[in-house]
């Protein structure tokens, strides 16, 4: 074989080889959530109460702490779980019990849940308890939410805006 | 189980290359450049990308624009250059994948090769860490499904307080100080992969870090070509409030991200974790027998440096003399960086066969086959080789050559035979013709094996086959363990070559008293001790 014939077929595996690794740079598609679905997200970070009440500590107590690190009160560092409920349909699909995180339990409580739901109109009502009451709920919200395909539907919680947002 | 995958994987790569070697010749094929290729895909991708970050706006909107600004509008430079920059990444990872593959089916990662092995292990994590930190600056559909994924795969280990998912779900959580964290990321990562990838070649003398000009010609071509005919692009602005279902995804960085869906992030960590588990832990599975390491002889080392230039393995180096000859320095063998392959006794000046002396000794030698066993299986082996057309065949044991029976004799590396050898063979009559046999000219199991033994014979390096020796009654012959037929078709044309010869001159016969014994006893004064 001449040298030019040998270099041509020499490109000619190599450009192959490259195009292969650039066809699978983006091929076959990936679809991760069937056609016309979306997808619900739970999410949000927030504390719980603390495990016990504060007690108020007396003048005596108080003079007793070093000058820096007086203070009113003592309070148990760690919170209480978070107990939540999802509702969909009137279907519960999500009922979880949120530790706080952090080594001494002294964290926010977290989740981060998703739903892949068929694209329609749904009766969504999401429930909190975050506080020492064993029974019923400290925060609630209901509506009625219309997913459109593809759509990221989440349900936030924000104490300094009033409770469950559904964006 | 391992044995099996790595002989059929190992057959697998002797075929490929095999018609890669016809086509690109030893020396270009692209099977025997993976690190070196690797290495060139990474300044590719080095340059590419400091030639895109000119163009690029690390704002949260501006990102995306910035990226088609250049794609669309300055296509024939920026997007030629935003191509280059993906495919390159993207053959890297084919390089270092297939680089591990070859490496695992010629056993070339055991023994005192462990180390390179291992320091590989960081450079795929990173590899993979530099591509998807790449995917994230985009900032397109593929950019936020990378981003959620990734976080969320983050997510499952307990470090952060918060999800970072969560930036990336609703719109307004994201700042652009997020770009200017990653395009750091992305640039400080890849800094540290070079940096590992310096590390990975440490212990390797002459690694081969730059490809030849034709190859590395020849896949600068191609990437501009591959280049211009599917040019990269992005996948439409990233949008929040909405999932990025259908993405086309780079199946080469992201393979895992679907399982994620399917097996859930702890599956992914899992698999991960087992993976690199499996390949820290490889070299030692079963760990290899290793032969006892090169050793010294001051009395016959006169500090040369020869065995220093040709160890593959940087085991050897120069340190002042201790035994008061008059020498500035003698050699010295690192005994955790030897694989015994005997190139160093090749390349040693001491190593002469026609030595007369009681006990033929050399300056480095191997305990488990010594020059002097060597020279006694060559003369035993010679001895039994009959007709016209002799062949003697020094066969390496990884090459394929190495299972033959009659009339060979089987090195570590036919490089440890010193060129002395072969004169040694041809002056003595004791065969008409010497095969050198080896591995493949592509894949020399000692790396260096194949080019020293070419040079030697050349007389392009030193130790030189002397010039007298007839370069016509030496054949060599470059095969992979597989090519048996292939090795056996090139002994007997060469041996049919050497019986329409005209018989040689005898320049340095054996005793007339040891050519009249019976053949079993036909040994050269020297090997008998007589001097």
């Amino acid at each position: 074989m001449s040298r030019p014939l040998r270099l041509v077929g020499q490109f000619a595996v190599i450009a192959a080889l490259f195009a292969a690794a650039a066809w699978l740079s983006d091929h076959p598609t990936y679809r991760q959530i069937p056609e016309g679905s979306a997808v619900m997200m739970l999410t949000f970070v927030h504390g719980a109460d603390r495990r016990g009440e504060c007690r108020r500590l007396s003048p005596e107590e108080i003079a007793k702490l070093p000058p820096n690190m007086r203070r009113v009160q003592d309070c148990p560092r760690g919170r209480r779980p978070i107990y939540v409920e999802l509702d969909i349909d009137g279907h519960n699909i999500c009922r979880a019990n949120l530790p706080p995180t952090g080594i001494a339990g002294d964290g926010p409580s977290r989740v981060y849940q998703r739903f892949v739901l068929p694209a329609k109109t749904y009766d969504v009502a999401v429930r909190m308890r975050d506080t020492a009451r064993t029974a019923g709920f400290d925060h609630e919200r209901r509506g009625r939410v219309e997913l459109s395909p593809e759509q990221m539907f989440v349900i936030d919680y924000n104490a300094e805006t009033g409770g469950f947002i559904f964006q | 189980m391992i044995g099996v995958t790595r002989n059929a994987l190992r057959a697998g790569f002797a075929l490929i290359e095999q018609a890669f070697d016809r086509l690109f010749g030893p020396t270009l094929n692209p099977l025997a450049q993976l690190g070196a290729l690797g290495f060139f895909f990474f300044w590719i991708v080095a340059v590419s990308g400091i030639y895109l970050f000119i163009f690029f706006d690390t704002g949260i909107e501006r990102a995306y624009q910035s990226v088609e600004y250049l794609t669309r509008d300055h296509w024939f430079h920026a997007g030629v250059m935003r191509s280059f920059h993906r495919y390159a990444s993207d053959l890297m990872v084919v390089m270092v994948a297939v680089h591990l593959l070859r490496e695992f089916a010629y056993d070339r990662y055991r023994g005192v090769r462990w180390y390179s092995w291992f320091t590989g292990l960081p450079i795929i994590w990173l590899l993979y860490a530099s591509g998807i930190t790449g995917y994230w600056l985009v900032w397109d559909k593929l950019a936020q499904y990378v981003a959620l994924v990734s976080s969320e795969l983050l997510d499952w280990l307990p470090i952060f307080g918060e999800p970072i998912a969560r930036n990336f779900i609703s719109t307004g959580t994201l700042t652009s100080r997020f770009f200017s964290l990653m395009v750091f990321m992305h640039v400080a990562v890849p800094l540290f992969l070079l940096f590992i990838m310096w590390v990975h070649i440490l212990r390797i003398s002459r690694p081969k870090v730059n490809p030849p000009r034709t190859l590395a010609l020849l896949s600068l071509a191609a990437l501009v070509a591959v280049s211009i005919w599917k040019p990269a692009i992005s996948q439409g602005p990233a949008a929040l409030a909405k999932v990025p279902a259908p993405v086309s995804l780079d199946w080469l960085f992201l393979p895992l991200y679907p399982l994620t869906d399917i097996w859930g992030n702890a599956a992914v960590w899992a698999l991960l974790g087992a993976f690199s588990l499996m390949i820290a832990t490889m070299p030692w599975l079963p760990p290899l027998r290793r032969a006892k390491p090169a050793e010294i002889d001051l009395a016959h080392c006169n500090g040369c440096a020869r065995c220093v230039e040709d160890c593959p393995y940087e085991a050897i180096r120069m340190v002042g003399r201790t035994d008061g000859m008059p020498f500035p320095t003698q050699a010295q063998v690192n005994p955790s960086l030897c694989v015994s392959c005997g190139i160093c006794v090749g390349a040693c000046p001491s190593s002469t066969p026609f030595r007369r002396t009681q006990d033929l000794r050399t300056g480095i030698d191997l305990p488990e086959l010594s020059l002097k066993e060597l020279r006694e299986r060559v003369v035993r082996i010679a001895a039994g080789l009959k007709g016209s057309g002799r062949v003697l065949v020094l066969a390496c044991e990884h090459g394929a050559a190495a299972e033959r029976l009659e009339g060979t004799v089987v090195l570590p590396c036919v490089a440890m035979a010193p060129p002395s050898l072969i004169d040694f063979v041809l002056s003595r009559n004791l065969a008409d013709g010497v095969a050198v046999a080896g591995c493949a000219e592509s894949a020399c199991y000692n790396r260096l094996g194949v080019t020293w033994t070419e040079q030697r014979i050349a007389g392009e390096r030193d130790p030189y086959l002397r010039a007298r020796v007839p370069r016509e009654r030496i054949a060599t012959i470059w095969a992979s363990a597989i090519a048996t037929k292939r090795a056996e078709s090139g002994i007997a044309s060469f041996a049919a070559r050497l019986a329409a010869l005209p018989s040689k001159p005898l320049r340095s016969p054996l005793p007339a008293s040891a050519a009249s014994r019976p053949a079993k006893f036909r040994e050269p004064a020297e090997v008998r001790g007589e001097p």
